[in-house]
């Protein structure tokens, strides 16, 4: 609260003028959320009961968009296990090898700050730069990685050219760029008070035990900003997928991504209600997995004075 | 506890750890050790794509593929970065030129409006205030293409199709990203000095802008950076958006190159590095600003 020890008559004008200071700066953010959010979003989600080519004004079809894409829309089907597989694997992966790097990186080693710049490095390559590095790296007869996998004696797939490996060969493109989130860990990590440790060490908790009972638990608020945000942007992986098989999901549909067919179904169909009724639905399973993760949380994350992480 | 305190009781905290874990002489001298062994193999990994592409770049199309591997090219191509920028049909500077000018304007935008937006969220008490933040927070889980087939349409009837204004225009009025993160740090400093500059009459707007604005600088250059290099990153909007080449950014630019032209390795991997090369130059120049700025968020979180 503003602390005006000013009589009640003059706090009561400061207090106005402030308010009407306070809107003029939120007046720009208002205009985006009318303008950029609120209409919309209420739009898409009209648009999604309507055939609508752009050209012609929207026909009202009720619930016909919604009926196509789950009974005679394989493409919806094949795209939701594709993104599903995906975010199931990329995720989980990218959480664990972030949290890996950020332990190993939270030492105090010399040239620790190089190792840092590194791994971070990879965040500054354009997505569709790096997609191209790395379909010329899985070039199934020539390129880099099956080079080094015959090398050293192990089987060689087809990777981005076999249904079966193309996504794993996105999921471990997507792991390449963990090091955004390994840095957020880190910064968590440097977080932990030293003595909850050390006093822990004294009470004689070897180096796993530690890191079960102190670091994990305090760490679980990062682990959640980093797992919401790791399943947002893996739902929306589409650069990547665009870049490797076109709006086809090549090969044989195995990249097509959700977010990729609803970009067809819109830029390249134009058939703006069925990709409105599409895009209602990603919105719709966004906000229940997060909220499920958030509910989740209250079982898992713990929270610095709070009474504690259980129920 | 503040920061400072925390760093000292971290290192003092460690020098009695060591010498605990020092009981074991030889763990203490492996430990280190296997510690960079490790780190350098995970950034020998994480560097091995970013080498084969600069390198790839520098070689024929016939070494890229070779076998055995070429790890150094042989001989040094350096005409295939002229031919990149030269490539008939695809104006690779003037490419670069569009991705400086669209990240610049994003940039700049998304600088001003947050600072002000952020402002009014963190210092200045209006009714509803508590709520609408609620809702911008919120709105950050709103999937990108919900808002964009909308917009399209709208840009469409504005005739604004095949321009950038629908790519820059909306950076002015805010990002619920960086309100949050200028919020945080305008929550941070103290009120004294706004109430100080209050009773000798400045404005809010004064306030704002000769007391406030200086004294969150990092957190400004952090949004400028990031703002600028997601919009260098953004292939969305330009896909759906611009329809001439000679307006394309540098992501958009490479898409189209690599689709006409899927044998051209050793320019796709020029165009691909030479997309790459400014962030790499703008994020080695910022770097000690950069992590200066994510150390104050630190503080604050």
């Amino acid at each position: 609260m503003a602390a005006t020890r000013a009589p009640q008559a003059r706090r009561g004008g400061a207090r106005r003028r402030t308010a009407r200071a306070g809107l003029l700066f939120v007046l720009p953010w208002l205009l985006s959320l009318l303008l950029f959010t609120t209409y919309p979003v209420l739009t898409t989600l009209y648009l999604s009961f309507t055939d609508y080519n752009i050209i012609q004004p929207p026909r009202w079809v009720g619930w016909q968009n919604y009926r196509t894409m789950f009974t005679a829309d394989p493409a919806f089907w094949t795209s939701v296990e594709n993104s599903a597989y995906y975010a199931l694997l990329a995720v989980p992966l990218g959480l664990a090898g972030a949290l890996g790097l950020a332990l190993l990186l939270h030492t105090r080693v010399q040239g620790m700050g190089i190792y840092r710049t590194l791994i971070a490095l990879p965040v500054l390559v354009p997505p569709v730069a790096s997609t191209i590095v790395f379909i010329a790296m899985f070039d199934p007869d020539n390129g880099l990685i099956n080079a080094l996998l015959q090398t050293v004696g192990l089987p060689i797939v087809g990777w981005l050219t076999d249904p079966t490996w193309a996504k794993p060969a996105l999921i471990l493109l997507s792991l390449w760029g963990l090091g955004a989130s390994a840095l957020i860990f880190l910064a968590g990590l440097q977080e932990i008070p030293r003595s909850l440790l050390d006093a822990a060490a004294i009470d004689g908790a070897g180096v796993w035990q530690r890191f079960r009972h102190v670091t994990l638990p305090l760490l679980t608020p990062v682990i959640l900003f980093n797992l919401v945000m790791g399943v947002i942007s893996s739902f929306h992986i589409f650069t990547q997928a665009l870049v490797v098989g076109g709006t086809t999901g090549k090969p044989l549909e195995s990249t097509l991504m959700f977010m990729v067919h609803i970009y067809r179904t819109a830029f390249r169909y134009f058939a703006m209600g069925q990709a409105a009724a599409l895009a209602v639905v990603l919105f719709l399973a966004v906000l229940v997995v997060t909220l499920v993760i958030f509910r989740s949380a209250n079982i898992w994350v713990y929270y610095e004075g709070s009474r504690g992480s259980n129920r | 506890m503040t920061h400072r305190d925390r760093t000292q009781s971290h290192h003092r905290g460690s020098r009695t750890g060591a010498r605990r874990a020092g009981r074991s002489r030889l763990r203490c001298c492996l430990a280190p050790l296997m510690r960079h062994v490790l780190l350098g193999m995970v950034a020998i990994a994480f560097l091995v794509p970013f080498y084969w592409m600069a390198i790839s770049a520098l070689k024929d199309n016939s070494q890229i593929f070779a076998r055995p591997l070429q790890w150094w090219p042989h001989p040094i191509r350096w005409d295939n970065i002229l031919r990149a920028l030269h490539y008939p049909s695809f104006p690779f500077l003037r490419f670069l030129w569009n991705s400086v000018f669209y990240a610049g304007g994003v940039s700049i935008g998304t600088v001003l409006s947050c600072a002000a937006v952020g402002y009014g969220f963190a210092r200045l008490h209006f009714p509803g205030r508590d709520l609408l933040f609620a809702i911008t927070v919120s709105t950050m889980l709103i999937p990108g293409i919900v808002i964009f087939i909308p917009t399209f349409v709208l840009f469409k009837h504005l005739g604004l199709l095949g321009t950038y204004a629908p790519l820059i225009c909306p950076a002015f009025l805010g990002n619920a990203f960086f309100i949050f993160l200028l919020r945080q740090f305008f929550l941070g400093l103290p009120q004294e000095l706004s109430d100080a500059a209050r009773v000798d009459g400045a404005g809010e707007f004064r306030i704002f802008w000769q007391i406030m604005l200086p004294l969150v600088r990092p957190a400004l250059l952090v949004t400028a950076l990031l703002s600028f290099i997601w919009t260098w990153h953004e292939f969305f909007g330009p896909l759906i958006y611009l329809s001439e080449r000679s307006q394309y950014p540098l992501s958009l630019g490479l898409f189209a190159f690599r689709a006409q032209h899927t044998t051209e390795w050793s320019l796709l991997m020029a165009a691909s590095t030479l997309a790459t090369l400014p962030l790499v130059v703008l994020f080695f120049c910022t770097q000690r600003s950069f992590l200066e700025g994510i150390t104050l968020t630190g503080i604050k979180g």
